[in-house]
């Protein structure tokens, strides 16, 4: 690297894992010719949205997991869909990521945690799945990169490990201290797929509770999917437009999806689904993945359809009415 | 004499790491596992006010008790907090020493403190065995003042190298080694916690150092369940057994469902005339 005075900055060590290549320029250039300004209605079903914002191929970020406020409905549809050769952003993922990998959707993981069992190490070694060694927080600052349109940012951790050593990131002498200092590149993911609590038809987003990084990845994101628990009205947006925190022209699609995360928990509005996350690591440990995916996946068109004929209206009663705590959610 | 005490290895170390906790210190965990239920127990039985942030930006919850089942996917493992922000803000909290502890998990750890979550047994791209990740940990063990980490005393836990360093420690334990990878001055390791030894580190070589051992075991027998030797205090501290109402407010309130309480069993009883022995051979728990 050398400076506009000439000087160069050192780098004194790098990782060799691979990465997402920054280019802000390349993310401003396709906001300019393909993000939306108008107010429009992007209702659609998780079909259309998924056929329409998913491809091949693409860097795929989600937000938060299936164990809590992630979009499990929308994971299921890329899974229905048959998406191939995705690269998953699994910043602090459940078994969302084991899941996607048993579906056959994904070749690469840059990972900060997630949940493991025999399908990711299998995929591993069998050589169908190459893994790239991040931490959450470095995920979710990448993507603060992002969402800054720079193409990188310092940060005081990830150096000295094996992480840095398996990642992208690099070490520098920065040139206003003197000290090493760690870079890593930021990441603009093809696609983001967010779950909130509420928004309005044109997208503008309200998510209630701690989150992972909501915002950084819906504006990191070319395309962002949300999936929404509930649609409220544009009047009642504008009058506590304090609480949007994701404004409607960085969403490219709204899904109406009510007990979207199942069978994981909104907070505040329902519990996770203890009994189907057994089902799950049952499946897992007994090899019977294929089985499992094709009762809550491939056999139902849609999610509304599973939520009809696997879950039923008595255990979504009972999710709900369980959910006793809803302070600082909704009220 | 009293009747015999049974406790696992997990109740152990979680029991100990607990009794270091300080009040007027913030904490910084990963949410669900022994870290976590250390600072609970501590908040239950000595120290109500003490405060922790959890990656998912939740700060100084105060969560009920007895706890959620499935704290990882509970809301109200972030009830009552003083704010709830998100990941980025915390680690920024962190990042500027606001945050006095770090406790993690580590599946191995190194003299040094070099701890790994990541895989063990052949290779990164193949490995044998493949674990969630460094998660969290490595930016808590890179930012905040001490780290506090929690494991197994087993030989294939405490060892030379570990197979992928997911966290820092010393690092190669050189003067200035953190620095020179670009972490925070003046951080590092603090504590490491087992079953029936705790280890500091030693100021100068920063090697790992062994400080206290359980009553029922030895300086010998912690040796010889290390594949590297320790640095030994000229004084070897002795480490109060679980106490009846540490095990039974962990196991009632703290965590009820006993999701991460595992590991073997080990049964003590008091010697007439002071001291604890094994009372009999370990057996694998059933969770």
């Amino acid at each position: 690297m050398v400076t506009a005075n000439g000087k160069s900055v050192r780098i004194l060590a790098e990782g060799t894992g691979a990465f997402l290549p920054p280019d802000p320029d390349a993310m401003r250039r396709f906001v300019r010719d393909h993000k939306d300004r108008r107010l429009i209605d992007k209702r659609m079903s998780e079909h259309d949205a998924i056929a329409r914002f998913v491809s091949d191929g693409d860097y795929v970020s989600y937000d938060t997991n299936v164990w809590r406020r992630g979009p499990s409905s929308l994971m299921r549809e890329v899974i229905r869909q048959k998406k191939r050769d995705l690269w998953l952003a699994a910043k602090f993922s459940a078994h969302d990521a084991t899941l996607l990998t048993a579906g056959g959707c994904v070749s690469k993981i840059d990972v900060g945690w997630m949940e493991v069992g025999s399908v990711i190490t299998e995929a591993m070694r069998a050589g169908r799945l190459k893994m790239y060694e991040w931490t959450n927080g470095a995920l979710a600052y990448r993507h603060l990169a992002g969402a800054l349109g720079v193409p990188f940012l310092p940060l005081r951790y990830v150096g000295g490990t094996d992480v840095f050593n398996t990642s992208g990131a690099k070490l520098i002498e920065d040139p206003y201290t003197g000290q090493a200092v760690c870079l890593v590149p930021a990441v603009n993911p093809d696609v983001a797929l967010i779950h909130v609590n509420q928004c309005d038809i044109y997208g503008n987003a309200r998510v209630f509770g701690p989150g992972l990084a909501p915002v950084e990845t819906a504006m990191a994101s070319k395309r962002v999917v949300l999936s929404t628990e509930e649609i409220i009205d544009t009047e009642e947006i504008r009058k506590h437009p304090g609480a949007t925190t994701i404004p409607y022209y960085l969403v490219d699609a709204v899904v109406h999806a009510p007990f979207g995360c199942y069978p994981g928990t909104v907070p505040g509005l329902y519990r996770a689904d203890l009994q189907h996350l057994m089902e799950f690591g049952v499946a897992q440990m007994q090899g019977k993945m294929d089985d499992y995916l094709e009762k809550w996946v491939h056999s139902v068109a849609s999610h509304n359809e599973m939520l009809e004929k696997r879950v039923g209206v008595e255990k979504m009663h009972a999710m709900r009415a369980e959910e006793t705590h809803t302070e600082g959610y909704y009220t | 004499m009293t009747a015999a005490l049974a406790f696992t290895t997990n109740e152990a170390s979680i029991v100990y790491a607990s009794r270091m906790m300080e009040e007027d210190r913030l904490y910084f965990v990963a949410i669900g596992g022994p870290p976590l239920l250390a600072i609970l127990l501590s908040k239950r039985l000595r120290t109500p006010e003490i405060a922790y942030v959890v990656e998912d930006g939740t700060i100084a919850p105060q969560m009920p008790m007895p706890t959620p089942p499935f704290m990882i996917g509970a809301g109200l493992s972030s009830s009552r907090a003083a704010a709830w922000t998100d990941m980025n803000t915390v680690d920024f909290h962190a990042g500027l020493g606001y945050i006095d502890y770090g406790v993690l998990a580590a599946v191995q750890v190194d003299e040094y403190g070099n701890f790994n979550s990541t895989f063990l047994g052949e290779d990164y791209d193949r490995p044998a065995r493949r674990f969630g990740g460094p998660g969290g940990a490595n930016e808590i063990a890179s930012l905040c003042w001490r780290t506090i980490v929690m494991t197994r005393l087993e030989k294939r836990k405490f060892v030379r190298t570990c197979d992928f360093v997911s966290s820092p420690g010393f690092l190669d334990g050189t003067p200035g080694a953190r620095e020179r990878a670009g972490l925070p001055a003046e951080t590092g390791p603090y504590r490491v916690i087992t079953e029936r030894a705790v280890f500091g580190f030693d100021e100068e070589t920063r090697r790992m150092k062994l400080i206290a051992v359980a009553p029922w075991s030895s300086v010998d027998e912690v040796l010889a369940d290390m594949d590297f030797a320790p640095v030994i205090a000229d004084e070897i501290a002795s480490l109060d057994p679980p106490t009846e109402e540490e095990l039974t407010v962990l196991r009632t309130d703290v965590d009820p469902t006993g999701r991460t309480i595992s590991g073997a069993w080990i049964t003590i009883e008091e010697v007439a005339g002071g001291g604890f022995r094994r009372a009999g051979a370990e057996v694998a728990a059933t969770s």
